[in-house]
């Protein structure tokens, strides 16, 4: 025998179902409850940067929107500053929410564009939106990351982006440039499943 | 920055459980791509009071008009701690559930049950300085849905925490001690290990129920730890 090792385990993940809304954004599951919601503005009003609109949707391995996903954002401000890392814009959390339209599956978020970050060796990374998706059938929530075209040298030399083995692939974490933003789709299955981490 | 222990995911539920149908189309078939925390994953966003009311946590009157909602009053406490055992003081905790009746207030759900017009079935707290949260609210009603042609769902409050770092991001469900629909549930199913499942049941806690008002269940929720700064060795390349 040996000493116990006193670790306590993680508590196991469950989906957060098809009523998540209920929980996180009771509006959107059709009633009023919170004086505010929380994760409906990342940016805030006073934020430096360029204002920028996301829209995209999730797919599953049919093709079919996965209309009742849940996503949340987690993004640096303009100067590439996480708000709990360092001085952020005032009114800046650099958090969201993100809910889909119930009958489209589509879905938009508005926000400022990051910033390029350091990861934790001082690497410059190109600039980025971490995202966090939960829908009914999905069992552990998927962490992704949101990067931009019009970013290529940086994107070129992002530490995380060339950890992907197969440089098609890094392109499923690029959103595309269209008119008054990006465009961001996610396939959860297929030929251009979007790379997920084990963060 | 101060690093993670690295996620156990054969102790959460796996991606893809043939039991579970909904998991078929919607599990990732590709590997994960493990990734060393960075600075965008051990950051992570932080709530205050401003952020909530003092009701928030009362699911009993923060949804009720004319009186109080139907079903078995329960108090729901416990801790977040890490796997370290140290508290998490001060993180979101968010909860949402169906009403006594095994409904939900949401346009999604129509389940032929009852609307309770005096429960919304939402609510939220910070942990306070020592990792402790409670809830009070009213047991949730087990529910059929479309998985075999009709199974059941065990009574269940669903949970999220946040923790300190994007990547202790946290949502699960807790169940009621006693629930024979846990052992029949092909959710919970989706976990390999008996033991982590036990992890998922609340306990009837009677020495923290009230007198003549609620009963309570205790469940405490451990997110993943952080790694000591002692020792650690340098990055490669520096």
């Amino acid at each position: 025998m040996v000493q116990k090792l006193d670790y306590l385990k993680e508590t196991p993940s469950q989906t957060a179902g098809p009523y998540v809304h209920i929980g996180l954004a009771p509006g959107d599951a059709g009633f009023d409850i919170y004086r505010h919601e929380l994760g409906r503005d990342i940016a805030g009003p006073d934020a430096s940067g360029t204002k920028i609109t996301v829209r995209g949707m999730v797919r599953d391995g049919t093709g079919a929107p996965v209309k009742d996903v849940l996503i949340e954002t987690w993004q640096a401000d303009a100067n590439g500053v996480y708000p709990d890392q360092g001085s952020v814009d005032p009114g800046f959390r650099g958090w969201g929410r993100v809910i889909p339209d119930f009958d489209t599956g589509e879905w938009a978020f508005d926000t400022i564009k990051p910033g390029a970050a350091k990861d934790q060796t001082g690497a410059v990374m190109a600039p980025h939106i971490n995202l966090w998706l939960v829908a009914r059938g999905i069992n552990l929530g998927l962490n992704t990351r949101l990067y931009f075209h019009d970013e290529m040298a940086a994107n070129a030399s992002d530490p995380v982006l060339n950890l992907i083995e197969q440089p098609v692939r890094r392109q499923t974490l690029i959103a595309e440039q269209v008119e008054g933003g990006y465009r961001f789709d996610i396939q959860l299955q297929g030929p251009s499943e979007t790379v997920f981490f084990d963060v | 920055m101060t690093q993670l222990f690295p996620r156990d995911r054969a102790w959460h539920p796996q991606a893809l459980d043939p039991n579970y149908k909904t998991s078929v189309t919607r599990s990732p078939r590709q590997p994960l791509l493990s990734l060393e925390g960075t600075t965008s994953e051990l950051s992570g966003p932080t709530f205050g009071h401003g952020d909530i009311d003092p009701l928030d946590n009362d699911l009993l009157r923060n949804f009720a008009t004319t009186g109080d909602p139907v079903g078995e009053r329960i108090l729901l406490h416990g801790r977040v701690l890490d796997e370290n055992a140290r508290p998490v003081p001060n993180t979101l905790v968010e909860i949402w559930q169906a009403n006594a009746g095994g409904r939900y207030r949401h346009k999604k759900d129509t389940y032929l049950a009852a609307i309770d017009p005096n429960f919304g079935g939402c609510g939220r707290t910070l942990t306070d300085d020592l990792g402790y949260y409670q809830f009070r609210t009213v047991k949730p009603g087990a529910y059929p849905w479309r998985n075999w042609v009709s199974s059941w769902r065990p009574a269940h409050i669903h949970v999220s925490v946040f923790g300190t770092s994007f990547a202790q991001r946290l949502i699960t469900q807790l169940y009621f001690e006693g629930d024979p629909l846990i052992a029949k549930c092909p959710i919970i199913n989706t976990i390999p290990n008996p033991r982590a499942i036990d992890q998922l049941v609340a306990a009837l806690d009677i020495n923290a129920s009230v007198p003549f008002d609620c009963l309570a269940y205790k469940f405490d929720i451990v997110l993943r730890g952080q790694r000591s700064t002692y020792f650690e060795n340098r990055p490669e390349g520096n």
